[in-house]
């Protein structure tokens, strides 16, 4: 028997070192070359991947994925060209095609780096790497854990597989004004996906979790029993009636509609007018206990990081204020676009993070009465130009501030302004999987469609 | 066209390996890597693709780009266990790495020794060219700018245009221990326009686009700029007057061509291979059955040619097929892989796709299609008093479990006592795949397929598709509008 670690040879700070010469290698190549500005992106991510079905191994996976990208200015002309090998000849074949392509686009007063003023100078570690040294044999037992003990609830008929993804990387950023940042960063997760059957038809359903350090996951077995429960439950649907009714938004549905405000804020979003938020700042979208800002250097967090996709210091911001609008989210090109300033937002927000009168879950059913509560979305009927929100959904009825019996096979319906403006409540049940963390949404009322 | 696959694999081989010091004949030694003792398959996929996009904003082009990806992924199964590795090195050093850490998953069995290579013998389904060269870097500027121009000229309304013009060029070879031998050029081609309206302080959104397997030239002699151009004008100002869409269940007309979304959500992913094998799709165990009503007749067509989804041979180098899923009503047939082909006892049928060499193959769609029938699309409008007309759709998703499916319209329209009235706002609608299908009760002759805009994702991974139908009538839909 041959022994089979799972990772293969990666050293994370050689690879760090590499890319960073390779950036500096770009960079000085262009300005030889002719640019009179230029930047670079340069990335490695290596992961393995083992999935479980049935109670033997299904797939076992390795990825190592590798990319860089450059930009070039010509005076106010641009041209960008990227590769997944980052060898030296493929750095220069990169280089002269940005540069050819610069030849042919036409000028742009907006375009170029960010100021060299506001260039990151705080670069502090942010606790975000944490590699998982485990061998493939170990992984597969993890996933034949979690997977068994869903399998293992009674009612459960089958399973879809359980899988656990392990990886880290090391991203690097560099421009003409001597910036260069680079971040080494780890990610784990475990998933499982469980059918159960009655005379109705088949449900499945799963649950995850996923953290930077692999300490934080949570038990392979509790996430094997709570995707048995959330398959479970969902026997016996019925469909609702069409009418107007509120609706609570599980934690990682409402995660999402705070992605479609942040879509709506963007820069890019806004200077193009496809945003139904064009022209509201300083406007009372929220109720005034509601307020959302970025924390991106939260030490371990999921999206931490000290400069931006511009090299700009990350700092911050504070996105809804007392239910006012009160800043956009901007990179250097989309505040130029706008005579704005940069918030620091190129490649997103990072870390979003609520500040509101957090209730128990009880509660916000108690207070919804009669309506639905929605733990699955589908589809992409969200309209960022209008606001306009139609997406199929699953959930339970709720009578008397209690759950009754599971609901499926319908729509919800509204626009997402009024939606905002009609949050009566968020949870206290926060969901800190992703980079946005809060609890469940109640809306006090959206039209939803049913039999 | 011909079939010349010499040319094809020297060509490709020319390209993919000989950079890296390797040639066709060294393949076998790459093989020999994976087919580790237990080990009962083994494929080497490789792959380079150069693509170029060009970016129209405010009536200049500011944005270009170009990526080059390519590399090796090596493939070792044994029964149902897969092991699976890649790297972006095309030379002797990355086989014997990747092979090695692929053919891990097993430790025992018998040694297996590769078939030795048969040329697979395809129909060329598309022109072996790199589209991107066809035209000038200041031809594909002006083409972008006639877009603009002709969007702004159409309606006061219009105030942003943004146009876009991308092109793929993609060399693959397969090799395989079953005796697989294949190689495929596939170009891929895309032009598309959307634009902002606003009036009377609404603002709305129209776009149109599409393409093919063809050189970027074809886009141009097409007047492709001009057309998508006049439609995503036209759309975003039916879209400017609609009136909130109606929420409950109705009768529901879908037009022809793209709203062949429908059949891509609501059946063809429940027909693939791997859920059936698994018994987790909606449709598991029901070949030979009832699915839809009498004169439903589906099919997946990977032979079409120049179109967005077809394959001259998919990523095993199994030859691209016309494969009927659902005929007249009864479900005759899965989209398979060779992986579950062989363990569901069944014949591989050409639908193994990856996103790259990056990916695992699994079996996709190609070009999904319902035939035409009988009815007269205008008797199918009339025969509705109350429901909807919709034309144009955003994006699908299914739970191939439940068989709950969700579509999402873009354009669509009220029908009242058998006419087409007034446009409605975007809505969601959604069904059950098995028992939509049987509540198809007219099916029009105009069958149309899509411009060719369409890529499936599925586990993550994103492939070009088509989709297509004639103007159909579904009984009864569930329409998640905000009117009840």
């Amino acid at each position: 028997m041959r022994e089979n670690r799972m990772t293969q040879a990666f050293d994370a700070i050689a690879q760090q070192q590499l890319l960073e010469s390779r950036a500096q290698q770009a960079l000085s190549l262009a300005r030889r070359l002719g640019a009179d500005a230029c930047e670079v992106g340069a990335s490695v991510d290596q992961g393995v991947g083992v999935s479980v079905r049935e109670g033997d191994v299904e797939t076992v996976e390795l990825s190592r994925d590798q990319g860089i990208a450059v930009t070039v200015y010509v005076g106010a002309r641009k041209g960008s060209a990227s590769s997944t090998d980052a060898g030296e000849d493929s750095i220069r074949a990169v280089v002269e095609k940005a540069l050819a392509i610069a030849r042919h686009t036409g000028e742009d007063a907006a375009s170029g780096l960010a100021d060299a003023e506001l260039m990151a100078t705080h670069l502090p570690d942010l606790d975000v790497h944490h590699p998982w040294d485990l061998s493939t044999e170990q992984a597969i037992e993890i996933a034949l854990a979690c997977e068994s003990a869903g399998r293992g609830v009674a009612g459960i008929r089958s399973s879809d597989g359980a899988s656990l993804s392990s990886g880290e990387g090391v991203r690097v950023y560099a421009n003409s004004h001597g910036f260069l940042g680079s971040q080494r960063g780890s990610r784990h997760s475990l998933s499982c996906m469980l059918i159960a059957e009655d005379e109705g038809g088949m449900q499945r359903d799963y649950d995850y979790t996923s953290a930077r350090h692999p300490r934080d996951l949570l038990a392979p077995e509790s996430i094997g029993r709570s995707a048995a429960e959330r398959t479970l439950r969902r026997l016996g649907a019925r469909r609702p009636v069409t009418g107007r009714l509120p609706v609570l938004f599980d934690p990682s549905l409402a995660s999402g509609l705070i992605g479609h405000l942040m879509s709506a804020i963007a820069g890019g979003s806004l200077y193009r007018q496809s945003s139904f938020l064009c022209d509201r700042l300083g406007e009372s979208l929220f109720p005034e206990w509601f307020s959302l800002g970025e924390r991106p250097m939260e030490m371990g967090a999921m999206a931490s990081s000290p400069f931006d996709n511009d090299g700009v210091q990350t700092r911050n911001n504070t996105y809804i204020d007392k239910g006012y609008l009160a800043s956009y989210m901007l990179s250097a090109y989309s505040a130029r676009r706008l005579g704005m300033a940069t918030t620091g937002n190129a490649g997103g927000a990072r870390n979003l993070r609520l500040d509101a009168p957090l209730v128990a879950r009880d509660e916000l059913l108690e207070k919804m009465g009669r309506g639905v509560l929605v733990t699955e979305l589908m589809g992409q009927g969200v309209n960022g130009v209008t606001g306009d929100y139609s997406r199929g959904a699953a959930g339970f009825w709720v009578e008397n501030g209690e759950l009754q019996y599971p609901i499926e096979e319908f729509t919800i319906a509204s626009n997402l302004q009024a939606m905002f403006k009609g949050l009566v409540g968020v949870g206290r049940d926060i969901d800190t999987r992703g980079s946005i963390h809060t609890g469940s949404w109640l809306i006090d009322e959206m039209t939803v469609a049913g039999g | 066209m011909t079939t010349r696959p010499h040319a094809m694999l020297d060509a490709a081989a020319e390209i993919l390996l000989r950079p890296g010091g390797l040639d066709l004949e060294s393949l076998d030694a790459g093989l020999g890597h994976v087919l580790t003792p237990g080990v009962d398959y083994a494929d080497l996929y490789f792959q380079r693709s150069w693509h170029e996009s060009w970016v129209l904003e405010d009536g200049e082009v500011k944005e270009a780009g170009y990526n080059i990806d390519g590399g090796v992924g090596v493939r070792a199964m044994s029964g149902e266990k897969t092991g699976f590795a890649y790297s972006n090195q095309i030379t002797a050093d990355a086989l014997a790495e990747t092979g090695r850490t692929a053919s891990g998953i097993v430790r025992s069995g018998t040694s297996l020794t590769g078939a030795p290579p048969v040329i697979t013998r395809a129909t060329v389904r598309y022109d072996a060219i790199d589209p991107l060269s066809g035209l000038s870097a200041e031809e594909k500027v002006a083409l972008l700018k006639v877009a603009d121009g002709v969007a702004r000229a159409a309606d006061p309304s219009i105030t942003q245009v943004s146009a876009s013009l991308t092109g793929v060029h993609e060399v693959v070879l397969v090799r395989a221990s079953d005796g697989t031998l294949a190689a495929d050029v596939r170009p891929l081609v895309r032009f598309n326009v959307s634009v902002i309206a606003v009036k009377n302080g609404r603002r709305e959104r129209g776009s149109a686009g599409g393409g093919g397997r063809y050189p970027m030239a074809r886009l141009r002699d097409d007047n492709v700029a001009e057309r998508f151009a006049r439609e995503a004008v036209r759309q975003a100002l039916v879209n400017l007057e609609a009136v909130a869409a109606p929420a409950g269940q109705f009768p529901v007309v879908l037009g022809p061509g793209w709203p062949g979304i429908l059949l891509h959500e609501a059946v063809g992913h429940g027909l693939e291979g791997d859920f059936n094998r698994k018994g987790s799709s909606a449709f598991a165990g029901r070949m030979g059955q009832r699915v839809a009503s009498p004169g439903v007749t589906v099919v997946d067509d990977a032979t079409l040619a120049d179109r967005r989804g077809s394959m001259s041979v998919d990523d095993e180098g199994t030859p691209g097929q016309y494969t009927p899923l659902i005929e007249d009503g009864i479900l005759t047939g899965y989209m398979q892989d060779k992986l579950n082909a062989r363990l569901m006892g069944m014949a591989p049928t050409g639908n193994a796709r990856r996103e790259s060499f990056a990916h695992m193959p699994m079996p996709r769609m190609t070009n999904t299609y319902m035939l035409a029938g009988q009815d007269v699309p205008a008797d199918i409008i009339k025969s509705v008093k109350r429901g909807l007309y919709a034309v144009s759709f955003g994006g699908g998703q299914v739970d191939i479990t439940s068989g709950k499916f969700v579509f999402s319209a873009s354009e669509a329209y009220l029908i009242e006592d058998g006419r087409i009235t007034a446009p409605v706002k975007g809505a969601t609608l959604i069904g059950n795949g098995p028992e939509a299908m049987g509540r198809v009760s007219m099916v029009g002759h105009d069958l149309e397929l899509d411009t060719g805009i369409g890529v499936c994702g599925k586990e993550g991974q994103g492939v070009p598709v088509g989709v297509g139908q004639p103007t159909l009538k579904l009984d009864e839909l569930t329409v998640g509008g905000t009117q009840s």
